[in-house]
């Protein structure tokens, strides 16, 4: 139990050799250290088999190490991924056959196996220390500062992490309304989409009359393509925590809620977990730190709903009503759960506030750009060697996430575009790659912020298929009420359905304009207001291709089905008879060692399977 | 079906656990929903009814929010429920293919069991997994880079589950689709 900054020191004072390890700096921490990423991703391949299996090994060797579980590292696309400290040593793809190995050279004869070490691709070179691998390297960490280096399911990781301890001193030092000053000097914004200024939105939900208020987290997460709120969660629970509980205190709220989607297993978990810790501890519950101030925490369920994530759907969702978005004014800082006073941030917003507290709001302004400070995380995913999770300062280029951090596009193709910003957002090419990115320059180029999903795109994606992608998702997740948003996303749907089937004319893309303006301008709420965004980016930067759709039925990324033939060239055919294997149709005819094989065009499902398979090339669309 | 009631008997109990632990809390509906589908399957009108009953609430209104949610449903799902990864970064690997290969060879036309009952095949938003592109998850299994040959041997491998299993609810259907991908 916490009474005190002195308690906290003391938990933190018997942590910190073991955290101080993990960071290199001087400590005298016993043993190896090994770490094993438990987040979402490396999770998928099976990386608590890897966890169990070195857990084992190290008893049954009687080995000095202490295997833990961490959050995300970021670099994904390499998991699952264990970390040996000291030494930092990074090893990727590690399977449970690999542990044997890792055990015996690495934990007891201290020597690394090079051959699970990562090989940057550029040089071919052998990267020992994670450090040194140019994925880490450009980045900066501040939001997610200790994901992947503490084990989110233990409080005491957390503290030695100066966990806490900005809540301690706000509540011992700190006026509510110095807080909210600090909070408005940082010049944080809102890391959920719209980029409000969070200080302000602090400010109004602090002079917002009424004896009850809550504090919400929106964990919502609805981008298709975006994984950073659930990787805080689920890497770093507590910094959300801390967070909401400062900001209690700063608006005069006693109770938080954090709205967090169902389908996000691991992060509603660890939640659960760290709130049960924090009561524990007597960092959330009743007067803690010995002050007047109490402050609790539950969680809410999502439900898989896109519009949810909008602040005043995801306030009725939050009480267990159909979240459907009213009109505001009234604003959740005035009219929110319940009726009361709400204020309502995004995850990594909140993972900010305890780092800004901590080491005031002047370093972090002097992060970031003039208009945005501070670092943005983003989930990289698509045509990209690197998909994972980053941190970059704001300003940084698009350039340098894709292909310094990210590596670039694999296998030799051609980069098309870069989408941010999900359903709200848009496609940048690459002639506005060295853009700086912050709020306002996304927004110049069509796209959006948004919540930080980046996706890119290579010379294989059909840009028209991409926005019928985007815009068929808002249309699904439309909740109705509104014509604009539910009638006018479905015409401009069936416009784009009709030129990837080839059957598009040229005043189609005026219409996709005109009717874009009007969905924009007369929605309800924000799903219907952003969501011609990726048809308008995609019209302006590359009407080419949907040209080429309408005026010569022809898709150049060769993509839209119906405007291909798979065909066979017989002067290179060696008659091997892989594509009629691979066909699934049994689409394509021939007779191994004879005649060129041939494709049915009937049969054809065009699924590309035999033109992938052909080790001659001889397969190609026209 | 025998021993059926008792089960049933069963699932309502544990319901009423969970009514218990989170019906005087307000808000909580969505939860409730949540855990009585997980018990049940899915959501019959009968559970609607009765959660409605126990929390004092217009059954019209636990409907309104059972509809709104992509995750209930109030049909029964098949005994393996497979979701194939549509966010983005799943999208541009090929998902589209792979949600149509299923389909084909589960013959869904309209609905998404397929008819002996085993697999259910819907898609999903992103999985969280990204770089394993294209992603899907049979009940709690995740399978990463995923191709669309592998719908096959995918499905061959569940229903192979079944037959050793011995379960006489899940009948090996008359015919298989048709064998495919080679060197699996
Ligand atoms: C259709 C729609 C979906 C949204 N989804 C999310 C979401 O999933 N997560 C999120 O934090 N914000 C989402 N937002 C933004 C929120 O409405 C809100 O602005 C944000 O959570 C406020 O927090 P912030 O100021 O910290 O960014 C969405 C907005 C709209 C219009
Ligand atoms: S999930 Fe393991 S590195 Fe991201
Ligand atoms: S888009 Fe499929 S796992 Fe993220």
């Amino acid at each position: 139990m916490i009474n005190g900054l002195n308690d906290l020191i003391d938990i933190q004072k018997k942590r910190l050799p073991d955290i101080n390890a993990r960071r290199e700096k001087p400590g005298d921490a016993a043993g190896w250290q090994v770490l094993v990423c438990t987040g979402t991703g490396c999770t998928s391949s099976a990386s608590h088999q890897v966890r169990e299996e070195l857990a084992k090994q190290v008893q049954l060797k009687k080995v000095q190490a202490r295997v833990i579980k961490t959050g995300c590292f970021g670099f994904c696309k390499m998991g699952p991924l264990v970390v040996i400290y000291p030494g930092q040593t990074l090893y990727c793809l590690v399977k449970k056959e690999d542990v044997a190995e890792i055990v015996e050279k690495h934990l007891l004869e201290g020597q690394v196996v090079e051959r699970l070490l990562y090989e940057e691709p550029a040089s071919g070179e052998r990267k020992r220390r994670l450090s040194d691998i140019q994925f880490f390297r450009a980045q900066y960490r501040v939001a997610l500062r200790n994901c992947g280096l503490i084990n989110p399911e233990d409080i005491t990781e957390y503290i030695a992490c100066e966990g806490y301890f900005a809540l301690a001193d706000v509540l011992l030092n700190w006026t509510p309304a110095q807080v909210v000053d600090a909070i408005k000097q940082s010049g944080l914004r809102g890391r959920g989409g719209a980029g409000f200024p969070t200080g302000r939105k602090w400010e109004l939900a602090a002079v917002a009359e009424g004896p009850v208020k809550y504090v919400v987290c929106n964990a919502d997460e609805g981008d298709p393509g975006a994984f950073m709120d659930r990787s805080i969660l689920e890497g770093d629970p507590h910094s959300v925590l801390e967070a909401m509980a400062i900001a209690g205190y700063a608006i005069g709220a006693r109770e938080g809620y954090i709205y967090v989607r169902a389908e996000y297993p691991i992060a509603v978990d660890r939640l659960e977990r760290a709130i049960a810790q924090a009561r524990q501890y007597g960092l959330l519950g009743r007067r803690i730190f010995n002050t007047n101030f109490d402050f609790d925490i539950d969680l809410r369920l999502g439900a898989g709903a896109f519009v949810c994530g909008e602040e005043t759907a995801l306030l009725r969702s939050a009480v267990g009503e159909r979240g459907e978005p009213r009109p505001r004014p009234p604003y959740p800082a005035q009219c929110g759960l319940w009726g009361k006073p709400t204020l309502l941030n995004n995850v990594e917003t909140y993972a900010n506030v305890p780092v800004i507290i901590r080491e005031g709001p002047a370093w972090f302004a002097s992060l970031g750009t003039e208009n945005s400070r501070g670092t943005k995380v983003f989930s990289l995913a698509g045509k990209v060697l690197n998909t994972g999770l980053i941190e970059v300062p704001m300003g940084t280029t698009l350039r340098t996430v894709v292909f310094d951090i990210g590596g670039g596009i694999p296998e030799g193709r051609q980069f098309k575009a870069v989408q941010t910003g999900g359903p709200s957002g848009g496609c940048i090419p690459e002639r506005y790659l060295d853009t700086p990115i912050d709020y306002e320059s996304l927004k110049q180029l069509g796209s959006m912020m948004g919540s930080g999903g980046m996706i890119v795109l290579d010379e294989t994606d059909c840009i028209v298929d991409i926005a019928k992608f985007y815009l068929q998702f808002s249309q699904d997740e439309s909740c109705g009420q509104c014509t604009p948003c539910r009638v006018g996303t479905k015409r401009m749907l069936e416009i784009l359905e009709r030129i990837t089937l080839g059957q598009g004319q040229m005043g189609d893309l005026n219409e996709l304009e005109e009717l874009s303006r009007e969905v924009m301008d007369a929605s309800l709420c924000g799903l219907g207001q952003t969501a011609p965004n990726p048809v308008l980016s995609t019209l302006k930067y590359f009407r080419d291709e949907y040209e080429a759709h309408i005026r010569d039925k022809r898709c150049p990324a060769g993509v839209c089905r119906a405007l291909l033939d798979y065909v066979i060239d017989e002067e290179k055919c060696v008659a091997c008879g892989l594509c009629a294997r691979e066909c699934v149709a049994k689409a394509i005819i021939g007779e191994k060692k004879g005649q060129p094989y041939f494709i049915d065009r009937q049969k054809c499902l065009k699924c590309g399977a035999c033109l992938a398979r052909c080790p001659k090339g001889a397969i190609y669309t026209a | 079906m025998a021993g059926g009631e008792k089960e049933l008997d069963e699932k309502y109990r544990q319901l009423d656990e969970v009514i218990e632990r989170y019906g005087h809390q307000e808000g909580q509906l969505i939860r409730i929903l949540k855990e009585a589908q997980d018990i049940f399957g899915y959501l019959p009108e009968e559970v609607q009814t009765y959660i409605a009953g126990k929390l004092d609430m217009p059954v019209s209104e636990v409907n309104g929010v059972v509809t709104f949610y992509a995750l209930f449903h109030t049909e029964p799902r098949g005994k393996y429920g497979i979701s194939v990864c549509m966010g983005t970064a799943c999208y541009v690997q090929g998902a589209q293919g792979i949600l149509d290969e299923f389909r084909r060879q589960l013959d869904l036309h309209e609905g998404d069991t397929s008819a002996d009952g085993l697999f259910t095949v819907k898609s999903t938003r992103c999985v969280g997994a990204c770089g394993l592109a294209p992603v899907l998850t049979v009940e709690d299994e995740v399978y990463g880079k995923f191709r669309r040959q592998d719908v096959a041997k995918l499905l061959r491998k569940y229903r192979r589950r079944e037959v050793i299993a011995g379960d006489q609810r899940a009948e090996r259907p008359d015919r298989y689709p048709e064998e495919t991908a080679p060197g699996h």
